[in-house]
């Protein structure tokens, strides 16, 4: 049987994650292809309405990636994000969600290596979870 | 209940004879027995109309921000605000939507607001000619005869477990008989959700919801919900699909407990809106308590107040990191 390939949404903030990302990739570092990335100026701009559609589009698990608290270009957006975001997974969880597909992680610009790392250990987790069926529920 | 009534009035022939406001917002009788409805008053000789008793259910702050803009600059606005009321006007404060000098907050210590369904769901039939209430009982007297409820087994939910019966801000305090803060956290019956099975707790979220119908009474009801483009309207993009499905309600119902997240007073203005009596409190009581529990915050107590959401603290827990082995 062909192993599952879980479809990730990594969201990345424009002056971080992404260029973490941008030097993942100029590094030839190795990641598995199942994350399709979407820029945001910030991680602050992610709304809930943002993760919770990629899991109705069919994402089977969705990662949300910022600068490192104190680093933000906006300041304080990732603390916004970072409340916002314990919200969400408090309430899905209380909901019986299994909330293993949703992650969050700061990366900096220099963390090639961990961009790979993160992505890489999130793509496994989701795998083992197996497919999200398009809906919130396990 | 009268003598209630009575302050209520003076007071308001008072305030709109000195001009001290341009109108005032408190509850009328409504058209059939035990519904009130809101009742705006302009001129001294509707003061009469003003009402006060069990049934005064609505949130009344839900008007302020779309009305005031539309009246003349510097009027200001009466309005009568029950614990949870003036609460829900704060936070309208915080959040920067309204200015508190554009409002006289008359607060009255509430008792507790009564559930009609209680009532009428347990008459042995007759029709209801007239209502009176005392601190411990709500009596219908019918045209079969009198029947008796006693008040606290017939309290909202949301009444029930009210932490802030009496105005958090107010400029005239009304008193009534009011009934004792509970502050229990968490609610009892989040308490009970919280033990239940993961799949249990999933399968009662999908059964409520399963009835809604999708009218939005619930948001138009909630004074936190003023967004001029709610997130369920939008076109571009389109977050969620029209159709009645389950994945569509769900869609909206997540969302909007998440934008309830440190807002939320637990008015229980949302759940009486509902047609189909869908229990929405269970869902955003748990992130009340959360914002309880976990940072020490309720929402519309002081203008003073930061948004929890717009702020942050450098020791905001990480434990929700991904991990990376
Ligand atoms: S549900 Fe959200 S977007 Fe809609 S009105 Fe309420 S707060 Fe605004
Ligand atoms: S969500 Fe419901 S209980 Fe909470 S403030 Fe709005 S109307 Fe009141
Ligand atoms: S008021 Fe009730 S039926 Fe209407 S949208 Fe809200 S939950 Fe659904
Ligand atoms: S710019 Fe990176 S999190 Fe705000």
């Amino acid at each position: 049987m062909k192993e599952f390939q879980p479809k990730i949404v990594v969201f990345c903030c424009n002056w971080c994650s992404y260029a973490g990302a941008d030097l993942a990739g100029v590094s030839r570092l190795q990641i598995d292809p199942n994350f399709r990335i979407i820029r945001t100026m910030c991680s602050g701009r992610i709304e809930p309405e943002f993760v919770l559609s990629a899991f109705e589009k069919g994402a089977d698990g969705v990662m949300i990636t910022g600068c490192h608290p104190g680093d933000c270009h906006y300041i304080s957006g990732n603390y916004k994000t970072l409340r916002r975001y314990h919200f969400m997974k408090v309430l899905l969880e209380e909901l019986g969600i299994d909330t293993r597909r949703i992650g969050l992680k700061f990366i900096s610009a220099g963390e090639g290596i961990e961009f790979q790392n993160t992505v890489n250990s999130f793509v496994e987790q989701v795998r083992i979870l197996g497919p999200s069926n398009g809906a919130y529920k396990e | 209940m009268k003598r209630v009534e009575s302050e209520l009035i003076t007071n308001v022939e008072e305030l709109l004879e000195d001009k001290k406001i341009g109108f005032f917002m408190g509850y009328e009788n409504g058209s059939l027995p035990l519904r009130t409805s809101p009742c705006f008053v302009k001129e001294k000789e509707d003061v009469q109309r003003l009402v006060w008793n069990c049934f005064c259910t609505n949130n009344l702050s839900v008007y302020l921000v779309s009305l005031i803009p539309e009246l003349p600059a510097g009027t200001k606005v009466g309005i009568l605000c029950k614990g949870c009321d003036s609460r829900s006007l704060v936070n309208l404060i915080v959040e920067k939507q309204l200015k508190r000098e554009d409002v006289l907050i008359m607060g009255i210590s509430c008792s507790g607001m009564i559930n009609i369904d209680k009532l009428t769901g347990n008459l042995d039939g007759g029709r209801i000619l007239e209502v009176e209430e005392n601190e411990e009982e709500v009596i219908l007297k019918l045209d079969t005869g009198e029947q008796r409820f006693s008040r606290k087994d017939s309290l909202y939910e949301s009444c029930k477990n009210c932490t802030h019966p009496t105005p958090s801000v107010y400029d005239i305090l009304i008193r009534v008989g009011e009934h004792a803060p509970k502050s229990v956290c968490p609610d009892p019956m989040i308490a009970k959700f919280r033990q239940k099975e993961r799949l249990e707790r999933w399968q009662i979220f999908e059964r409520e919801l399963s009835r809604c119908v999708r009218c939005y009474a619930c948001r138009n009801a909630c004074p936190n919900c003023y967004c001029k483009e709610c997130f369920a309207e939008q076109t571009k993009p389109r977050w969620f699909g029209l159709s009645n499905e389950l994945s569509d309600v769900l869609f909206y119902h997540l969302v909007r407990i998440l934008h309830q997240a440190g807002r939320c007073v637990d008015c229980g203005a949302c759940v009486r809106a509902c047609p189909e009596k869908v229990d929405l409190r269970l869902f955003t009581r748990m992130l009340v308590d959360e914002v309880k529990e976990r940072f020490d915050y309720e929402p519309g107590l002081s203008p003073n107040d930061s948004h929890l959401l717009g702020v942050f603290s450098t020791d905001d827990t990480q434990e929700f990191m991904v991990e990376v082995d």
